[in-house]
């Protein structure tokens, strides 16, 4: 006979087994993994939150374990950013007392996540602070720097702790004085006549001939009227994709292609590869990275900045903004942007004066180049000479050059704008959220300072001694 | 107890007297190393690599495509100016690549007068090595010291001022806190660690 105790135990053992399956299951299913958030997320990483082993590569890998995972997304990034403090700098015994302060090769160091509480700009974690931890004494080597608190050295538009690219005191000196916009302002790669603009960065295909829409290759059921009558004007059947090309797709290891009605990302990384990897290592795409499935696609209503209502469960792909079977690289550049953008800097684009330009170039009333679109400052065109092949291609890491807001002068506003309007503009956050209709407030003294310190110091300056080359 | 066991015993108590002896000079960094070679042999042989490398880049690469046959300049933003390296940044470069690759050794380029103030001094063998191989041309610098917990052997090699391009440089640089370099000089020193224990 069954006691009550003995049904008490019987009750406890199955729900303690229920309960341990299911936290055992939310464990291994990457997007279920809600009862084991310790604690909000940043802002760069709140998307793959429910994605541990994103950043846990290994439960018992330790800080090295995350410092990998940090290096496997950031890595790249850091490097073409020709970081200031890489961990390499570090490697020098010499600096032992300085990581005894600060272990500055590790990023979890400054960037811890979890930490709401502690987390301010930039994913910081440290006080703002910290640069006097190593640089205490910099008053004495640059009288400019007296009596400044070690608060601002990054947040006044001085100094970055990675990026200087746009930063370093002979880059300033170089662009002193420049006028505040350039007599023929041009996006700099969007006007290059002599570098290609690819859109395609796949070497193996072949180019063929166009194809009319009889010539489409797809099941008979999916060629509707509509979709071939795009296609066929389509820039893509004028190179010879048929619909085979985006449409048959392998899945997971198999070895035969299949055909499958939406193959989103799949369909275009063939060919678009530059564009494909940018896309998922920037907050659009980043849900989609091969190593974080079966997360669901980016969502506008998964988003922390303000977004429009009629577009929360739209999924972010790359139909979603460039179209499907007659793709628009202008909409894609402005209209589909504020399709889900709702913000204060977005809403404030259109009768900006960068919005005046753009419509200008798009109506062919001025130059390639001249007009400035969303996609001009977020998704800018870059080079590359990858494979010995110079060309340009458009970034789809919309966080690229992002934060901090000086990565933008080099990439974008350096085209068009002299160096000190562009670091004031982006000091300016009122400015920005205005849309840069207007002058900026801010004044970033970097320049001045550079002036003064280069005529107060010595002669000549290490490049003038190599400076006169004989003519080619 | 028999008398076998009694050897076992006394063998096992040399030995371990032997470990424990090999250990603790190791340890104080008598200059072997545990392969057998003195630390400083070692040291030597890697500068002799390296001082060789550097007077060949400034010779032959920065000094003949910058100053004589000006086709070409050398900047410290090679990168953005599509310059070459300075002298001092390909041997940075090469310690950085180097430090990723092994830990057996570390090297750096410093200097009591440097342009990159990150390159002073700033350990006390530092400060008495660079002022030793300044004060007697010629001569090296041997000492030890603990960083980070670890004791490392040190050693200081002169860096001297091997062509016009180095004088000429750092005499001009807004930097350089000194401006009368001469050809021959020496103006920093190499430093080589390698570290003694685990």
């Amino acid at each position: 006979m069954i006691t009550s105790k003995t049904r008490l135990w019987l009750a406890w053992f199955i729900a303690s087994v229920t309960g341990g399956t299911a936290l055992v299951a939310a464990m291994l299913s990457p997007g279920h993994q809600w009862p084991f958030l310790i604690g909000k997320m940043t802002s760069g990483h709140h998307q793959i939150e429910l994605a541990c082993k994103a950043c846990h590569l290994s439960p018992f890998g330790g800080k090295q374990a995350l410092q990998e995972a940090c290096v496997k997304c950031h890595g790249e990034e850091l490097r073409k950013s020709k970081d200031s403090h890489p961990a390499k700098k570090f490697n020098d015994p010499r600096n032992a007392d300085r990581l005894e302060k600060l272990n500055a090769q590790l990023c979890l160091s400054c960037h811890r996540e979890h930490k709401p509480q502690l987390t301010h700009a930039m994913g910081v974690t440290v006080p703002d602070d910290f640069c006097a931890l190593c640089h205490a004494d910099i008053a004495k080597e640059r009288s400019s720097h007296k009596g400044l608190g070690f608060s601002g050295c990054a947040n006044a538009g001085c100094h970055n702790y990675h990026d200087n690219q746009a930063l370093y005191e002979d880059f300033l000196v170089k662009h002193a004085g420049e006028p505040t916009t350039a007599a023929t302002p041009l996006v700099a790669l969007k006007a290059a006549p002599d570098l290609e603009q690819t859109a395609s960065s796949a070497q193996a295909f072949e180019p063929r001939g166009p194809l009319a829409a009889d010539m489409a290759d797809g099941p008979v059921e999916r060629r509707g009227e509509t979709i071939l009558a795009e296609w066929s004007a389509d820039i893509h059947a004028l190179k010879g994709v048929n619909c085979s090309d985006c449409h048959s797709i392998k899945i997971g290891n198999a070895t035969e292609r299949v055909w499958v009605d939406r193959p989103g990302l799949a369909g275009c990384q063939g060919c678009h590869v530059d564009q494909a990897h940018s896309f998922i290592d920037g907050k659009h795409g980043m849900r989609l990275r091969p190593d974080l499935q079966p997360l669901a696609p980016m969502r506008p209503g998964l988003a922390e900045k303000p977004m429009k209502v009629s577009a929360q469960s739209k999924e972010i792909g790359c139909t979603s903004c460039h179209g499907a079977h007659s793709f628009d690289t202008v909409r894609a550049q402005m209209e589909a942007c504020l399709g889900c953008h709702d913000d204060s800097h977005s809403k404030a684009y259109i009768g900006s004066p960068h919005h005046s330009l753009w419509l200008n170039e798009t109506s062919k009333q001025a130059p390639i180049g001249s007009g400035v679109s969303c996609a001009s400052c977020h998704m800018p065109r870059v080079r590359t000479d990858d494979g010995g092949r110079p060309r340009s291609f458009t970034n789809h890491n919309q966080n690229a050059n992002l934060r901090p807001t000086e990565k933008m002068v080099r990439s974008v506003c350096g085209d068009c704008h002299g160096l000190q309007f562009a670091l004031d503009a982006l000091a300016d956050p009122a400015l920005a959220l205005r849309n840069y209709a207007g002058q900026p407030a801010a004044k970033v003294e970097g320049i001045e300072w550079a002036i003064k310190r280069r005529e107060a110091k010595a002669p000549l300056g290490i490049d003038a001694i190599t400076k006169e080359r004989k003519s080619p | 107890m028999t008398s076998r066991s009694h050897s076992v015993r006394r063998i096992s108590v040399l030995a371990g007297l032997g470990a424990a002896s090999t250990l603790l000079m190791g340890f104080l960094g008598f200059g072997e190393s545990k392969g057998g070679l003195p630390f400083k042999d070692a040291a030597d042989m890697l500068h002799a690599v390296m001082e060789a490398d550097r007077r060949v880049y400034t010779r032959v690469v920065v000094q003949r495509l910058t100053l004589q046959d000006k086709v070409i300049t050398a900047s410290e933003h090679y990168a953005d100016e599509k310059a070459l390296p300075l002298p001092a940044q390909m041997f940075r470069l090469g310690a950085e690549a180097a430090a990723e690759t092994t830990k057996k050794f570390s090297y750096s380029l410093l200097s009591l007068t440097p342009i990159n103030k990150q390159n002073n001094a700033r350990t006390d063998v530092e400060r008495k090595g660079l002022d030793a191989v300044a004060n007697n041309k010629g001569e090296s610098f041997y000492g030890d010291e603990q960083l980070g917990g670890k004791r490392y052997f040190t050693a200081v090699y002169p860096d001297t001022a091997v062509a016009e391009a180095c004088v000429k440089c750092h005499n001009a640089h807004k930097d350089s806190p000194r401006h009368d370099f001469k050809l021959g000089d020496v103006m920093g020193g190499v430093v080589i660690r390698i570290p003694v224990s685990d």
